[in-house]
């Protein structure tokens, strides 16, 4: 016998999609089959009952070989790496709950540590832009229910968030929207041609590194001004009509990704881009919206902004919470060698930070809190794997919209494992014994 | 618990009539208790001193999605504005956005210890729950937004009262939310296209309904059910030179509704921020105040309470429900503008603001804010707010009281204004020598809020039975002050007790509490079509599944204090 949990929240990417079903063992310890997920995130859910998957945390020894030790001992190490270090970088805190991050927040208040996200990598670019000039944006339900105009600029959902474009962008059927996608008009902004760019209805093939110069030319194209012939690779006679569709919508939404945050201009592509949106705005109703990768990097950003007031790259080693992009992101603190001591949750800077990072965390003492065996776990002195959150273990997850959804325990975790916030607040008792408070 | 008996202290405290007299104060087990009810009680000598019972916000933005863009979007806002843990305190950061730690130290410093928070997305409830659940020391509860949501709007079209009513009652359940609260009725759903509802009578696009059947409706389904607050609400045209008759005319909605349930209070209506909504003149240029307008409407009408959403001058973040109108500010100042539409429920918009007393405008502002309090027939009917941070942070409160008690604090900012003349011309607040006194600031802070919130049985004074939330100031009304010793004396609470836990001692904190989540648990007949229509929609037009919506689990509400309602018949 078997049974079926349904309402279940997919743990992979920033869609958070709440509609999954699993089907579980009776006595509730295997997962055995997950419906309505897209192929990674059934992944996700299936990976954890790998029969080699790791329960126990393990150490370094000299010779490169790992020794497996208890819980008790990897809590020692980590508060000891912790109060002993000047600075120490706690990074990640993307795949994990928001419980997770409020206690993983106050052990680095009490360490002085630097908390950096995976935003520092990805959208830490946005959110400096929507610092400089804010963001008109809304959730997923009212691009459902009321946009005609969809423009993915940087992004390739068919493949980054696979159920985005049924759930929510282009094919569903809403209140104002009863026609689904015959009803939408799809602009995709790429230099590839991509599998969401083949099935818009206008796909502009950017030169690659031309986003600043493009965005601006919308501007000038929804004012009616004279465009050059060609700019960033496209005839202007395509950007005026690419802007006039945008205009002509009742509801226009911008959807962006690492392709215009990460590429050449940065955050000023960002902010160019919401400057599109704030001028699509006397002529219809727009909005834009970042395509968050991590299922929870939202909700690091947001627990940090209400305890700290910022959402990524926060230092508290001075005492207070300061916050300086360039000075307090993970890869330059890595980089100058200026944090002693290296602590990751819920990512993997192993395989997306720069070699010139890794070998820094490689040098240092490092622990890594992490369900799979990653490349950040190869290079870290110590590693502790955990419960799965969102499969074995629940909590608060912040979609890409920021809507805050609960996301569910499905199985149980391999006998005696601990979870996130569990091995956390175990290291909080310790730093605050080591420190006296 | 620790038995405490503050001694010898002048008391004022509307609930006892008690006004400036030395009185004894005893706690005993998070209780006021008789003076002779305690045995062996710590005393606080409290001679020379001021003791309230613990203040209660009823409007204030201070946890959710919009104020955490606020402090997110706002990086500026915690320059030279952070300061470092110290003993039992967390770090804190942030001046009109504040940190939530520093948002529960700040209001305990002020003598605060219950805050309302005015606005919450139901969508988002989580995200609300959580900010207050990290906001230490004070007690807490947030209004769900219903005035622009696709339920009450289909319901309300067909004068549906039971169905709106057992909506209301699912969705506080569902949220763990305290009141009906409305933003904009009908024109933050015009937002969705980019529209507004610009006066009480224009008609929502697609829904057929008017702001003001909405307004009606939603008073009468708040009565239907009895609920401990009335309908709260935030009118249409908000910030509009000329938008006081529309004011009055949602002012005139509530006449002939008397209010129903047992919670003590006498109002249908609570109108917030009115000082937003007492505008004369039709442009920028001639907008005047039309508080006194107001203020005659409001005293002679015992069921409408309002509170002031009083202009404190400083640099500030705005953040409201109402969509439109925060692009109709960034259009006017240019500075940054976030918008958060929600799906079938409500929008909120964030600008910064920077109310200058060198701008007319802004002093005319201020004069309005201070004019609605000192026109004020009934202190109990008028609460003090700033609409916190919409016309200041909540942190200038006791600036708020300078003004109000001393006509020479009022003239010395007269004489700051760059336009000056033009400002007393526009305005009547020259003209008005009322001082108010404490007793009269007890009313407006802590007995009145409290009775309009329907706690009147649970905080707000200093009766045997109520919280003991009391708080102690370093302030002798009975010698000579000068205006700075008030704001001094009640930023900085001398001691200050929740629910009989002593939070600060000497002027430090020295505990964070035993924060409480108040919520209203509705119980209403069962009701089929109601549940149909929620399945319906949630299965066709939500992007969450019914079953994910609910509130529920400790680290939400880890410590909830719930108000029965029953409203089967």
């Amino acid at each position: 016998m078997t049974k079926t949990v349904t309402d279940v929240i997919c743990p992979f990417c920033g869609t958070l999609c709440d509609d999954l079903e699993v089907v579980v063992s009776k006595d509730g310890k295997n997962l055995l089959e997950v419906y309505n997920a897209c192929a990674i995130g059934a992944e996700k859910f299936l990976h954890s009952q790998a029969k080699d998957r790791l329960t126990r945390p393990r150490m370094r020894q000299e010779d490169g070989s790992w020794k497996e030790i208890s819980y008790d001992e990897a809590i020692e190490y980590t508060a000891k790496i912790l109060t002993e270090a000047k600075k120490p970088l706690m990074y990640g805190w993307s795949s994990t709950n928001c419980e997770a991050q409020g206690v993983g927040s106050e052990i680095g208040e009490y360490v002085g540590a630097v908390m950096d996200n995976t935003a520092t990598v990805c959208h830490g670019t946005s959110l400096i832009a929507v610092q400089d000039i804010g963001i008109p944006s809304c959730t997923l339900g009212e691009i459902k229910n009321r946009a005609d105009r969809i423009l993915f600029w940087g992004c390739n959902p068919a493949h980054a968030h696979p159920r985005h474009m049924s759930r929510y962008s282009i094919f569903p059927r809403g209140f104002f929207t009863g026609k689904g996608h015959t009803g939408r008009k799809m602009i995709v902004v790429d230099p590839r041609v991509t599998d969401t760019a083949r099935i818009a209805d206008i796909h502009l093939q950017i030169e690659q590194g031309r986003d600043y110069e493009l965005f601006d030319a919308f501007r000038v194209a929804f004012k009616g001004e004279q465009l050059p012939d060609i700019v960033a690779g496209i005839p202007k006679e395509r950007i005026y009509e690419a802007a006039e569709t945008l205009k002509s919508g009742r509801f226009a939404i911008i959807f962006f990704g690492m392709g215009v945050t990460q590429s050449l201009g940065k955050n000023h592509n960002i902010d160019a881009a919401i400057a599109v949106t704030r001028d699509l705005n006397d002529y219809t109703k727009a909005a834009i919206m970042p395509m968050r990768g991590h299922y929870n990097v939202t909700g690091s950003g947001q627990v940090w902004g209400w305890l700290f007031g910022f959402p990524f790259a926060v230092d508290l080693s001075r005492g207070f919470a300061r916050y300086n992009p360039g000075e307090t992101t993970a890869n330059d603190l890595l980089r100058r060698g200026e944090v002693d001591a290296v602590f990751v949750l819920g990512s993997d800077p192993g395989a997306h930070f720069p070699f010139s990072s890794v070998k820094k965390i490689y040098g240092l003492p490092s622990v890594a809190v992490e369900p799979h065996e990653t490349p950040t776990t190869e290079v870290c002195k110590v590693h502790v794997p955990v419960a799965f959150v969102g499969v074995e273990v629940g909590g608060c997850a912040y979609r890409m919209d920021n809507v805050p959804i609960e996301t569910r325990k499905v199985v149980d975790a391999p006998e005696g494992m601990m979870t996130d916030e569990e091995f956390l607040t175990h290291v909080l008792a310790r730093v605050k014994e080591i420190k006296g408070i | 618990m620790t038995e405490y008996l503050i001694k010898n202290g002048f008391v004022f405290d509307p609930v006892l009539g008690i006004k400036g007299d030395a009185t004894d104060i005893a706690i005993k087990d998070g209780k006021i208790v008789e003076t002779d009810a305690v045995k062996n009680p710590k005393v606080i000598d409290a001679s020379g001193r001021t003791v309230m019972a613990g203040g209660v916000d009823i409007h204030a933005h201070v946890a959710g999605p919009k104020v955490n863009i606020g402090r997110n979007f706002r990086p500026e806002d915690k320059l030279f504005n952070t300061r470092p843990g110290r003993g039992v305190e967390r770090m804190q950061g942030g001046f009109s956005v504040p940190t939530t730690i520093r948002t529960g130290y700040n209001y305990a410093r002020m003598g605060y210890t219950t805050v309302m928070e005015a606005a919450m997305p139901p969508l988002y409830a989580r995200h609300t729950h959580e900010e207050m659940r990290d906001t230490p020391i004070i007690d807490q509860g947030a209004y769900p937004v219903f005035g622009n949501n696709w339920f009450v709007l289909e319901y309300l079209k067909n004068n549906e009262i039971e169905n709106a009513a057992a909506y209301i009652a699912w969705l506080l359940r569902v949220t763990k939310g305290y009141a009906v609260k409305v933003v904009n009725p009908g024109g933050t759903e015009a937002w969705g296209w980019g529209l507004n509802c610009e006066n009480v009578h224009d008609p929502v696009p697609y829904f057929d309904i008017t702001p003001a059947q909405i307004i009606k409706g939603l008073i009468e389904a708040n009565e239907y059910l009895g609920l401990p607050h009335s309908m709260h609400i935030h009118t249409n045209n908000l910030g509009n030179p000329g938008n006081y008759t529309t004011t009055l005319d949602t002012f005139k909605l509530s006449e002939g509704i008397r209010p129903e349930g047992s919670f003590g209070r006498d109002q249908v209506m609570h109108h917030t921020h009115v000082q937003f909504h007492a505008y004369g003149g039709d442009n920028w240029g001639n907008m005047d105040s039309k508080a006194k307008e107001i203020m005659d409407y409001v005293n002679s009408h015992d069921n409408i309470t309002i509170d002031m959403g009083a202009v404190t001058l400083d640099e500030t973040t705005t953040m409201t429900a109402d969509g439109p109108f925060e692009h109709h500010l960034t259009e006017l100042n240019h500075l940054k503008w976030a918008n958060a539409d929600v799906e079938l429920e409500t929008a909120a918009g964030i600008v910064p603001y920077v109310y200058s007393p060198n701008i007319k405008v802004c002093a005319i502002q201020w004069c309005i804010g201070l004019e609605l309090a000192l026109l004020a027939k009934d202190p109990m009917r008028i609460f003090m707010t700033t609409d916190h941070p919409n016309a200041g942070p909540f942190t200038r409160y006791p600036r708020i009281m300078k003004w109000l008690m001393s006509q020479e604090a009022r003239e010395e900012q007269f004489n700051a204004f760059k336009h000056r003349d033009k400002v007393i011309e526009a305005t009547n607040l020259a003209g008005i020598d009322r001082e108010i006194d404490l007793y009269e600031i007890a009313q407006m802070t802590r007995a009145g809020p409290a009775k309009s919130l329907g706690l009147s049985e649970i905080c707000g004074g200093l009766a045997p039975g109520l919280a003991a939330d009391v708080v102690v100031f370093d302030f002798n009304p009975n010698e000579p002050y000068a205006p700075d010793d008030i704001e001094d004396a009640f930023s900085n609470a001398e001691h200050l007790f929740k629910t009989g836990v002593h939070i600060i001692n000497d002027h430090d904190i020295i505990s964070n509490g035993n924060k409480r989540t108040l919520w209203v648990n509705a119980r209403v007949n069962e009701n089929p079509q109601v549940m149909r229509d929620v399945k319906e929609k949630f299965l066709r037009y939500y992007t969450v599944t019914l079953n994910n919506y609910e509130v529920s689990g400790h680290h939400y509400v880890p410590n909830p204090y719930v108000i029965e309602v029953d409203a089967t018949e």
